[in-house]
Formats: C-alpha cells, sequence, structure tokens
C-alpha cells in the first residue's frame, strides 16, 4: 500500500483543477508544488549528500533568466527555457562546484551564499544582457487560467521525485549518504568525493532551475531582487527541507505545504509588513531545538508530544 | 618485484618529520607488523601509503606502479584498502547499508553489491547485526564493521590500524581469526598494533618505528632480540 501511496497522490493531484476551485486557491497550489520541487532539489545535495547550501536562489535565478532571456533575446517562447536550463544551469553548477566543492561544511555554505548574492549583483549590473533593475516581462502570458500551470509544474514535480527516488536508491544514492556521513571514509573506500558531490550538485541545480523557469513563465515578470533572493528563495529552500524533514522523500512536500501556506497567511496579517520575516526566523528555531529531524523525520516524536497533550483534557 | 614498496618516504609536518627516510617491502601475502611508540610515525605511513598524504620525500610502489600522489579513492580501486585507528562508521547509516557503499566499488550492480556486502558481513561475524544502525554498535563490533567494510572493496592490501585497541579478551581472540581468514585468503596485511602478544603472535616479519625513523625490521624473534628495540619500545613490554 505504501509503495503506491505517491501513484495515488499524483492522481488525486492531477483532479483537482476539476474541481472548480478559485484562482487564489489554484495560485497557492501551484506555489506548494515548486516550493516542492526546490525541497527536494535542495534535500537532495543537503540533505542526502550533506553539502548545506546557502545560496540555491543562485540555480534558480539561473533557470529563471534562461526562460526570461530566451524570450526577450532570441523571442522564442519562454517554455523553451525548462528545457534550456537543463544545460546552462549544468554547465554553471560544474563551475560552481569546481570552486565551491573543495571546502567543506560551514565554509560551502558560505560560499554557495555568496555566489547567491554575487549573480544578483551581476544581473542588476548586466543592463545590456539581462535588463537590470527593470527585469524581464513576458508579454504575451501563455494561459489566463491557471490550469495549465498547474499541470506543468505538477509533471516537473512528478519527474522530479522519480528521479530523486531512483537516484537515491541507486549507488549515487549510496555514494552520496556516505559522502554526508563521512567524507574521508568515502575516500578511503574508494568513492570519488568530488565527482559525486559534483553529480549531487548537478542534479539538484538542474531541478532547482526547472522551478525557475517555470516560475518566469508562470509570473510573467522576473528581476533580479526576486529570482536571486537570499531571504526569500535560498533560506526559504532550506526552510522547506529542515520543517518537512530532512533526507526524506515525502519531507519537502510536507514542508511546502506548511510553509507556503503559513507565508501566506502571516502576510494577510496588514500590521506586521516586512516583519513578517521574524515568524520564519522564530518557526525554524522552534523547529530545529524541538524537531531536529522535521516533521517527517520525528513525527513518532510528534505524535508522542500530541499525544501528552490530548491525556490531561 | 615487490608487492609494496617504501621507497625512502618523508612526511614533514611544518618543519617536523612524521616520517624519514622509510624504507620497507610488504611481500605478497604476508602479514606484517608496523610497530613503535606513540607518535612513531605508523599512522602517518599508512596515510601516505593510503593516499590522504603524499609523501613530501620518496615514492610508494604498489605492483610496481607509483601510487603515491594518487587520491585515497584512486589507490583503493587499485586494491588498498584500510581501517581508522578512530574507527569511522557512516554513522546514521544500518550496517548493512554501510558495508554496501563500500561493496557498489567492485559491484556491477545494486544485487551484486547487497551480495558482496552480505558475505563480508558474515566473513566477519556481523550478519546478524545488519539492521542496527551503525552509530547504536558497541566499539567491538565498529572495530569489526571497519574490517568488513575494506574487505568489501575486495582489497589485495589491507591496512588495519589498531583493530584490537580497547576489545575485551573475547573480542580480541574473534578478531585475531578474522585476521587469520582473512591472511588464508590470499589478501595481503599490514597493520598496526600495540597490543604485543597479538603483534608478535600474528605478523610473519615485523617493522619498527621509532620518531619517525625505522630502526630495525625482521621476523617477530629477531624483533624482540634486537637491542636498539628493547630500547626504544619493548622494554617495559618484556618486563610485563
Amino acid at each position: 500500500m505504501k509503495k503506491y501511496f505517491p501513484s495515488i497522490a499524483l492522481v488525486l493531484m492531477a483532479l483537482i483543477p476539476f474541481l472548480g476551485l478559485n484562482s487564489y486557491l489554484m495560485h497557492i497550489l501551484i506555489l506548494v508544488i515548486m516550493w516542492s520541487v526546490i525541497g527536494m532539489a535542495w534535500n537532495l545535495l543537503g540533505g542526502y549528500c550533506g553539502q548545506v547550501s546557502f545560496g540555491h536562489a543562485a540555480f534558480f535565478g539561473v533557470g529563471a533568466y534562461t526562460s526570461g532571456m530566451l524570450y526577450s533575446k532570441l523571442g522564442i517562447s519562454g517554455w523553451w527555457g525548462v528545457p534550456a536550463s537543463i544545460v546552462v544551469v549544468t554547465v554553471f553548477a560544474l563551475v560552481i562546484g569546481y570552486i565551491c566543492l573543495r571546502l567543506r561544511g560551514p565554509y560551502f555554505a558560505l560560499a554557495t551564499l555568496s555566489i547567491g548574492v554575487i549573480l544578483r549583483i551581476v544581473a542588476e549590473n548586466l543592463v545590456q544582457v539581462t535588463g537590470g533593475d527593470l527585469g524581464i516581462m513576458i508579454r504575451e502570458r501563455s494561459w489566463i487560467e491557471k490550469t495549465w500551470y498547474y499541470y506543468i509544474i505538477l509533471a516537473i514535480a512528478a519527474l522530479s521525485f522519480m528521479l530523486i527516488k531512483q537516484v537515491i536508491g541507486s549507488k549515487l544514492g549510496y555514494y552520496f549518504v556516505a559522502i554526508r556521513e563521512d567524507q574521508d571514509a568515502a575516500e578511503s573506500l574508494g568513492i570519488n568525493t568530488t565527482l559525486y558531490k559534483t553529480i549531487a550538485l548537478c542534479l539538484s541545480g538542474v531541478i532547482t532551475g526547472f522551478a525557475g523557469a517555470f516560475y518566469t513563465n508562470y509570473m510573467g515578470y522576473i528581476d533580479p531582487k526576486v529570482v536571486f533572493a537570499l531571504h526569500d528563495i535560498s533560506i526559504i529552500a532550506i526552510m522547506v527541507v529542515m520543517v518537512g524533514g530532512v533526507a526524506t522523500f515525502s519531507g519537502p512536500i510536507i514542508g511546502a505545504i506548511i510553509m507556503v501556506i503559513l507565508a501566506e497567511a502571516i502576510r494577510s496579517i496588514p500590521m506586521l509588513g516586512t516583519a513578517h520575516h521574524t515568524f520564519f526566523g522564530i518557526l525554524l528555531i522552534v523547529i530545529i531545538i524541538f524537531l531536529p529531524n522535521g516533521i517527517v523525520g520525528d513525527f513518532p516524536k510528534l505524535k508522542r508530544l500530541v499525544g501528552l497533550a490530548r491525556r490531561p483534557s | 618485484m615487490s608487492f609494496l614498496e617504501i621507497r625512502k618516504v618523508s612526511r614533514f609536518f611544518g618543519g617536523i618529520a612524521a616520517i624519514k627516510d622509510v624504507s620497507f617491502d610488504v611481500r605478497k601475502g604476508e602479514i606484517l607488523g608496523l610497530i613503535g611508540p606513540n607518535g612513531a610515525g605508523k599512522t602517518t605511513m599508512f596515510n601516505v601509503v593510503n593516499g590522504f598524504y603524499h609523501p613530501s620525500r620518496g615514492e610508494v610502489y604498489f605492483k610496481d606502479q607509483k601510487v603515491s600522489g594518487f587520491k585515497p579513492h584512486q589507490i583503493c580501486r587499485r586494491g588498498i584498502a584500510r581501517t581508522f585507528q578512530v574507527v569511522k562508521p557512516l554513522q546514521r547509516m544500518s550496517v548493512l547499508d554501510n558495508v554496501i557503499a563500500s561493496s557498489f566499488l567492485r559491484a556491477k550492480d545494486k544485487n551484486q553489491a547487497v551480495e558482496i556486502a552480505r558475505e563480508s558481513l558474515q566473513f566477519t561475524g556481523l550478519y546478524e547485526d545488519r539492521d542496527v544502525i551503525s552509530r547504536r554498535l558497541p566499539l567491538g563490533k565498529r572495530k569489526r564493521l571497519e574490517i568488513a567494510r575494506a574487505l568489501a572493496t575486495q582489497p589485495e592490501l589491507l591496512l588495519l590500524d589498531e583493530s584490537f585497541a580497547g576489545l575485551n579478551p573475547a573480542e580480541l581472540d574473534e578478531s585475531i581469526g578474522i585476521i587469520r581468514k582473512i591472511k588464508d585468503r590470499g589478501i595481503t596485511i599490514m597493520i598496526i598494533e600495540h597490543h604485543m602478544k597479538v603483534i608478535m603472535a600474528i605478523s610473519d616479519r615485523i617493522v619498527v618505528l621509532n620518531y619517525g625513523e625505522k630502526i630495525a625490521e625482521g621476523t617477530p624473534l629477531q624483533i624482540r632480540s634486537s637491542p636498539l628495540v628493547v630500547e626504544a619500545y619493548l622494554g617495559e613490554a618484556q618486563s610485563a
């Protein structure tokens, strides 16, 4: 039964547009699925391979700009950005990997953080190429209705899920986890740690790039501050996985549901303004203290806590 | 030709020589003991052979091919596996998964990797513990997991770094039995050990290091009667 759960969930998800939800709810669903994709991608690199990235916005942004620039420079549909981002993001990830993957632990995290920021500044200043602060606007929207966008991101999510599941069950997965647990031991067991960390980075980057390319086409507008955002993309990518459950298949999905809904709910409190980031900070602290393995990873503990809370009443 | 040849190897850290101009051979099929007081450079020697350190001077040849300068994973692929003195299990993986992660090196697919891993666990007597998360294993079994993992890479030369330290007498006997069985499979062993009774009993030949220099080489009997060795190291052990 458990084996078929993802397929059943996928079928149910595919039926959702027939419910005739309003476009706001569809928008929320699309965001949830998009964040699941980013979370799954981050989880592959950070959760399984142990290389904690604070700069996934870099991959998201490169994917987004691949789409945007295909449209603005070549005048072809931005959707070509989805396949094209595979090549562009892979090349980009190889360069980043060459620079950053020789660093370990917190140093890797800091290096990736800076890459995200550097790319934002580059995109802001290469006005000829990227349009600078003005960003890129896709003038002809593909569809007014959300349905097709929903199906496209659902397809991307399903493919990413299957790909990651396949990878984790294979030799690659064992090697990734071995590298996470002890890089020196992995190396002396004959694992080319540099090579496999690079593979993890490329896979993770490409999947994140898909989400970025989708974002451009879906939102119809990108600018450097949005797609290379440190707090709104890089940090949220980490939180989605931390909240849901590190190194679990369903963790990023659960995390995305919670984070997107929470973000919407908090944003709708009018007095708060930009202080809503504070809430995420507090949430992260609470999660790290009480559920260090996330909701999925610490589910038995969570059940116990809830069980304890119920008993006195 | 010799199997493993250490040629005039030195390794400096800053200005200090951890090993100085050390040369010796390991012959195919033998158990070579590497002994010496703390800080003599034994583990540094392993790290040089295994590729974690590159020698500052000198070379290491394995089956007539120069391996010094290679990375650890390249050296492992060529047939040299090692264990660590401070055990490095893949903590949050099960015992079986630990060994599968290393058996993939020679396996064509996952089924074969699982098979090699199972065999390696049965050989080291850890098969009953295959589903235990490895950080929950007691030290004795973790030491054996190190051996199982190294064996799963199907090495020709096995470097054992204090695989007996901290074991109780029963575990000690078991581990000695395992080492003998490994030798019977035709795998050459180089072993670092402080436990004198063990090293004298199982080694075919012994190399003694002191302050980074080789001070003696020979059969256990020769080593026991070498005045230099007794002075540097064995004095206390023999009076015990």
